[in-house]
């Protein structure tokens, strides 16, 4: 890779070791996918749940943290994806204490190095959405498609290390998504239906996944008729991302680079059509037991607007079976003012802040408190879950409020 | 020695091992109980299988972006394929077995999971970018 006088410095060991360290893991990066340069980014968002760092990634970012405050510091602003607790619900899931104190430690040593604990997968609703053309590095595969899609941003899907690197050095190497001919569409995509509740847009995210095939693969979707919803686009993207691994699409008519078909795509490319028929196909394929464990909505956290509308199907309930709502630590206080927390948990819901189900030790929790069967409206959610023991379900919203009120999902 | 395979993308050290093949993804948090070692999502067609020591040749990367921190949490435990193979990677992958020190080789002109025998003896030469079956099981 070609390095400018700053990262000959930065590689050099002139800005500490810490630093180095960052850059050499990059150019690695770099070299592997034929990076010919670094871009700076503006932005980082690190993944590091401490399920998926260990012991050994925790002692990495502590070694890291006792560095000279000078060296250790990230360079543009560098926030956090949903922790492994919220620890004031922590008892009730059944983590353990070996679990939080990782957690705490983690936190302090993030925090030395200058992160900042946002501690969310809807940074883009709740903290600050990138703009078309910003480079940036961010972790979580739900923020990379949306802020690449919806945005116009441009960002790899950068893991821990990479983002935690990147807020590091304040660049990235320049492949991928980051350059303009990896952006035009490789999958031309025709939806002949009107998809309307968060499980069908995630359901309709994840056939187009699966289609699209991997990483490389950029669907452009054409049939869409209504300009969606932030949260519609939230689970389409965070779904697409999880069953194909894809980073961007086009919705022609909404997205930014895809006014019209042709500004992203051979006109001539050939398209493959999706039905309502598909996507009932792929939520039946996630309904396999009638009686329910748990209810979860997260993944992606929730807005709001979702928060609202959740509050709105407790009213009058009492349910039987545990019911976890989880949302940012931004919205969180706003729930609260707004009502919506007390009416959620009045039916004996709970309110999380500040994590996601599956990355807060999904299955040692199973295992503490008897979950099996998961019914959620996150076709996300669903995806993971099946490894980590669980057989999961996929349904509306309201379907799965009825099943913790009930202890059962209807059909359909 | 049978077949040597050339990738476009390479990164780690030279390795011998066997392979394990399937036609399927991977991720590490999707597809894995990393505790016991083994498949686990059920879907997965190497479900129950050990991928421990194994140089794993599979299709394509999938999933999340959790699987950058867990190979070096996996690593630090000793739970951990050989080296890894695959069609198509993303970048989370790449950038997990460079922080991990997991020996890859990405990108073929042909299907490598079709290419090479399950359980074969293959060597992983990241330095020429090759994967040779040494001896078929």
């Amino acid at each position: 890779m070609k390095l400018n006088d700053e990262e000959q410095d930065i590689l050099a060991g002139k800005q500490g070791s810490v630093r180095q360290q960052a850059l050499r893991h990059q150019m690695d990066v770099g070299d592997f996918f034929g990076a010919a340069d670094f871009v700076p980014v503006t932005q980082a968002h690190i993944m590091a749940d401490t399920e998926s760092l260990g012991e050994a990634g925790v002692q990495y970012l502590e070694r890291l943290a006792a560095a000279d405050e000078s060296q250790r510091k990230v360079q543009v602003p560098t926030i956090t994806d949903p922790r492994g607790t919220d620890f004031s619900k922590a008892s009730m899931l059944g983590q353990s204490a070996a679990m939080l104190e990782l957690e705490r430690r983690a936190i302090a040593a993030f925090v030395k190095l200058g992160v900042t604990m946002t501690d969310t997968c809807i940074n883009y609703q709740t903290v600050q959405a990138p703009t078309r053309n910003e480079h940036v590095a961010f972790g979580d595969t739900g923020v990379v498609i949306y802020s690449n899609s919806v945005c116009g941003a441009r960002s790899n899907f950068e893991g821990g290390p990479s983002a935690l690197a990147a807020g590091l050095t304040g660049r990235t190497p320049r492949y991928g998504f980051h350059l303009a001919e990896q952006r035009y569409a490789t999958h031309h995509i025709r939806v002949d239906f009107a998809p309307a509740s968060l499980n069908d847009w995630g359901a309709l995210g994840a056939v187009i996944g699966r289609a699209a095939g991997n990483y490389w693969s950029v669907p452009v979707i054409e049939g869409i008729e209504q300009a969606p919803r932030s949260d519609q686009l939230k689970h389409f993207g965070a779904a697409m991302a999880s069953f194909g691994s894809i980073a961007l699409f086009h919705l022609v008519g909404f997205t930014p680079e895809a006014g019209r078909l042709s500004d992203v795509a051979d006109t001539r490319l050939p398209s493959h059509t999706i039905t309502h028929d598909d996507i009932v196909r792929l939520q039946n394929s996630y309904r396999g037991a009638e009686s329910v464990d748990v209810v979860v909505f997260s993944a992606p956290q929730l807005s709001l607007y979702e928060l609202r509308d959740l509050a709105d199907l407790c009213d009058g309930r009492r349910f039987k079976v545990p019911l976890l709502a989880v949302t940012s630590p931004q919205i969180k206080p706003d729930a609260d003012r707004a009502g919506y927390t007390a009416r959620i948990e009045a039916a004996g819901g709970h309110v999380l802040s500040g994590m996601c189900f599956y990355q807060s030790y999904a299955r040692e929790i199973a295992e503490a408190n008897g979950w099996k069967t998961l019914a959620t409206n996150s076709a996300k959610l669903v995806n993971i879950l099946g490894g980590y023991g669980y057989d999961p379900m996929l349904a509306s919203m309201e379907a799965c409020v009825e099943a913790a009120a009930s202890g059962k999902l209807r059909a359909g | 020695m049978i077949a040597s395979i050339r990738a476009r993308h390479a990164l780690g050290r030279t390795v011998k091992g066997h392979a394990l093949v399937a036609k399927d993804g991977f991720s590490a948090r999707y597809d894995l109980d990393r505790i016991r070692g083994v498949f686990s999502r059920p879907a997965h067609k190497l479900a129950g299988q050990s991928y421990v020591d194994r140089i794993l040749v599979l299709d394509t990367a999938k999933g999340g972006v959790a699987t950058a921190w867990m190979l070096h949490e996996m690593k630090s435990r000793g739970i951990v394929p050989l080296a890894l193979v695959l069609n198509s990677v993303n970048p989370i992958l790449a950038q997990g077995a460079a922080f991990a020190e997991i020996p890859m080789l990405a990108g073929f002109d042909l299907d490598i999971t079709e290419a090479v025998p399950n359980d074969a003896h293959v060597e992983v030469n990241p330095s020429t970018r090759t994967l040779t079956v040494i001896a078929e099981r």
